[in-house]
């Protein structure tokens, strides 16, 4: 009965955001009191029930209940608890409930808050969410229902979880990623909403930026959760694959740190208002074309799961739905809005235009080498092919340069125009920065990679830059600058692992036999021995390596129900660096194939993507967004009229 | 004043760029699905013959080998007691069998024991069935995980492979295709 009351909960939710778009939509129209009330209420209502229905097919898989289809394909008996937890969003139709849910999250939340927006808009914006929603819902009910049966026969035990999904990097990693694609479409809600009113200003703008730093932050985190699971578990030491999976999570990051930074000057100077309206519907856009790639299977990738044609329509359609209504308003009113706009010499204004044209090329690049694989195919009648890191690389390293550059001056840079001499003082810095790190490199290493020590120092000197402002300024920073200025340090700590590891990662692929010894780069490792290992649903063997006084374990691994054999590198990680080991097939001979690798500094890129996470969550809680809320409800109880913008455009 | 019209109409047809773009973008995406998902490739053994071996039979311990294969055009079916999905596919390969067409089992990774009991409590639909305890012909014939079935013309050439549940319109289209005479 459980799985059935589940599922007619899920029906119940369906209703209920059928009438949320209707009614958000109506009192987007009309302005009525009553149809905002019936709004929030069924936004409380649909996330309640969805909330149940999740909770219950949870409950099918912590009590091994195989007569669901989806419990018995994704559980096994001796699968342990935690991961028939997690499970529960580990394949499709899980993963799938899990959106809707998080839809109805972001829903409620904004529900909420709809009491500080105006009528109009507040209804717009619960309307166009209750659209989302209604659209995932009905995909669910129809063609990806977790809650099938599988009756008469029902079997004893399951066909186990995914094995490559039971590790802890993956319990977590996509529903981070989950409320990061549909955190977005609170973003694309507001600009439809702007787009029906016709009130983009900065009123706007700051309504719309906490919940894009939010989503972005969620988004971060999945991606670097993403590349560190890669990292460990594929067994090949790399971080980062331009494997159209990351891709697709990839996109609509770009997109939305081009939303974060275009939103900034629609809100301080009233510029770039259609752009950001495009901005907020393509990250959007992109979470939604993300998620048909992965789900569709219309392309090859390392972390593709659930495929079927079927499945991969409905979302496209979904998507089409959704995006070209949206983009066709875009055309008709993006005329209308008018922005004004000087760049004098360096300016803010220049540098965040820079910033978006960078992204966004880098966008466009992303995208369409991701997808040519596709036209390819089509051109040649079927033939498939793929684009290796080098094409990316080659368009990704010199944009991630400049925009690094970039990053470098923006504590100091002003709105309108900034005093030359400012600038000459951090061009001082850059020198000194680079200087600093070429003679680091040079005493801990005696690789010398020119290039490594090159963009290490260009990073190194946004955070010199950045910190040096922070101490002119010492008490007088808003958690938004704080925000801004930890995710640009981030960012900087991130470049400086990536240019690092890659410059400076000592590598070799040996065949040992225990009581072997290999020498990598002034370490020696020592093949200690091989024993067999049993866990709960796998059979393997671990191997034990002697590296100075530190021991690394590598593990190999046979998961018994789904007949895959998995790596589980061994990893002594520092925050210097990290000594890496997997193991491979055991060879005829009785001798192992084992990878070593020193990767140094590699765990920057996870710290300093985590660090940006923080940085988007601090500027979120910036004081100034509840001041505005409060503001806008004493201006409402003085006058009925719609919003005083002009007023709190100045705050 | 005519130029000025006319330059912001072509202004605000720019803004229908990313309109138009997306819609190139849905077809495309829909015309890959015209080839279909990437795991379902053909294996790269079809056109090949069936790769030698030798292993026992499950109910009677016979050795079988290869030419066992060979005589008339049949299904090779790799199915294991542990596999769920096998279960959900067990009813149509009665069925093909009651319908006169030899269908082989290769038991995959299994213990031989509830192999036989399985074959007992839901019917047997299998000619003979080829014991690969350590998966070592299920590795020579790029077996992925069961439920898998290999087409096998009278020469014992592997002519066709079908990843997954066989569906009613899959054995359709195997049935016209290799078993219509």
């Amino acid at each position: 009965m459980i799985p059935e009351f589940a599922h007619f909960l899920t029906c119940v939710a369906f209703v209920c955001t059928v009438v949320l778009t209707l009614a958000g939509f109506y009192t987007g129209k009309t302005q009525q009191v009553s149809g905002i009330n019936i709004c929030r209420s069924v936004a409380s209502l649909q996330f309640v029930v969805l909330l149940m229905s999740f909770g219950l097919l949870m409950y099918s898989f912590l009590t091994d209940d195989f007569s669901v289809l989806y419990v018995s394909q994704n559980s096994t008996v001796e699968l342990p608890w935690y991961y028939k937890f997690s499970a529960t969003w580990g394949a499709h139709e899980g993963s799938f409930l899990f959106w809707t849910v998080v839809t109805a999250g972001w829903t409620f939340l904004v529900a909420l808050k709809t009491k500080s927006l105006s009528m109009d808009m507040g209804g717009y914006v619960l309307g166009v969410m209750g659209a989302v929603n209604t659209g995932f819902l009905a995909y669910l009910l129809t063609a990806s229902n977790p809650f099938l049966r599988l009756v008469p026969s029902v079997p004893d035990s399951g066909a186990d979880l995914n094995v490559i999904l039971q590790d802890i990097g993956l319990i977590i990693h996509p529903p981070m990623l989950s409320i990061g694609y549909v955190g977005f479409s609170v973003a694309f809600a507001f600009a439809i909403a702007a787009l029906l009113t016709g009130r983009i200003d900065a009123t706007w703008a700051r309504w719309s930026r906490p919940w894009t730093h939010a989503a972005w932050a969620f988004l971060t985190v999945g991606i670097a959760l993403g590349s560190w699971w890669a990292y460990y578990e594929l067994g090949w030491g790399g971080w980062w694959f331009w494997d159209p999976a990351e891709n697709a999570s990839f996109m609509p990051w770009l997109a939305g740190t081009a939303l974060i930074h275009s939103l900034s000057v629609t809100e301080k100077r009233g510029a770039f208002k259609s752009w950001t309206v495009l901005l907020a519907i393509l990250a959007f856009g992109l979470s939604l074309t993300g998620g048909f790639l992965i789900r569709s299977g219309v392309l090859t990738s390392v972390h593709a799961f659930a495929i079927d044609p079927e499945r991969g329509l409905f979302l496209l359609a979904i998507l089409v739905t959704l995006m070209v209504p949206a983009l066709v308003l875009f055309a008709v009113r993006a005329s209308t809005l008018k922005s004004r706009i000087q760049y004098a010499g360096v300016s803010r204004e220049l540098l965040l235009l820079l910033n978006n044209a960078l992204l966004v090329f880098a966008l466009v690049n992303v995208l369409i080498f991701t997808i040519y694989p596709l036209i390819h195919e089509w051109i040649s009648g079927g033939e498939l092919t793929s684009i290796g890191p080098p094409y990316f690389n080659a368009v990704f390293v010199p944009v991630m340069l400049f925009l690094t550059a970039c990053l470098a001056i923006t504590p100091i840079v002003r709105w309108k125009r900034t005093p030359l001499k400012l600038l000459k003082n951090a061009l001082i810095l850059l020198g000194l920065s680079v200087a600093f790190v070429i003679l680091v490199g040079l005493v801990l290493s005696d690789q010398f990679v020119i290039g490594a020590l090159l963009v290490a120092g260009l990073a190194l000197w946004v955070i010199v830059v950045h910190i040096k402002e922070v101490i002119r300024r010492r008490t007088s920073m808003s958690l938004g600058i704080t925000g801004m200025f930890t995710a640009h340090i981030g960012f900087a700590v991130a470049v400086i692992g990536i240019a690092i590891t890659t410059g400076y990662t000592s590598s070799t692929e040996e065949r040992m036999r225990v009581g072997d010894t290999v020498e990598l780069n002034d370490r020696t490792y020592e093949f200690l021995n091989i024993e067999d290992i049993r866990g709960p649903n796998y059979i393997g063997q671990m191997g034990t390596f002697k590296v100075g006084d530190i021991y690394v374990y590598p593990e190999r691994r046979e998961y018994l129900t789904r007949q895959t054999i998995t790596t589980e590198a061994g990893i002594d990680g520092r925050i210097t660096r990290d000594l890496f080991i997997a193991l491979g097939e055991p060879l005829p001979d009785g001798s192992w194939g084992v990878r070593i690798q020193e990767k140094p500094l590699v765990r920057w890129i996870w710290l300093g993507a985590f660090i940006m996470a923080l940085g988007g969550i601090l500027a979120v809680m910036d004081a100034r967004y509840r001041k505005l809320q409060r503001r806008y409800l004493q201006a409402k109880f003085h006058s009925d009229d719609a919003l005083p913008s002009s007023a709190l455009a100045t705050s | 004043m005519a130029t000025k019209s006319s330059s912001s109409r072509n202004a605000r047809m720019l803004l229908f760029i990313p309109a138009i773009f997306l819609v190139a973008l849905a077809i495309v995406f829909l015309k890959s699905f015209e080839f279909g998902p990437r795991d379902v490739l053909p294996s790269a053994l079809v056109g090949k013959p069936f790769p030698e071996f030798s292993y026992s039979e499950l109910h009677n311990g016979q050795q079988l080998t290869r030419s066992d294969l060979i005589g008339e055009p049949r299904l090779v079916n790799v199915w294991a007691s542990w596999c769920v999905a096998c279960g959900v596919e067990h009813p149509i390969l009665l069925e093909i069998a009651t319908s006169g067409v030899s269908i082989v089992g290769l038991n995959y990774k299994d213990e031989p024991d509830t192999a036989r009991q399985w074959l007992l409590e839901r019917g047997n639909p299998y000619d003979f069935n080829i014991v690969d305890r350590e998966g070592l012909l299920g590795i020579e014939l790029g077996v992925t995980g069961a439920p898998e079935t290999f087409v096998l013309d009278e020469h014992g050439t592997i002519v066709d492979k079908h990843v997954g549940l066989i569906s009613e319109a899959t054995w359709e289209t195997f049935k016209s295709q290799y078993f219509s005479s």
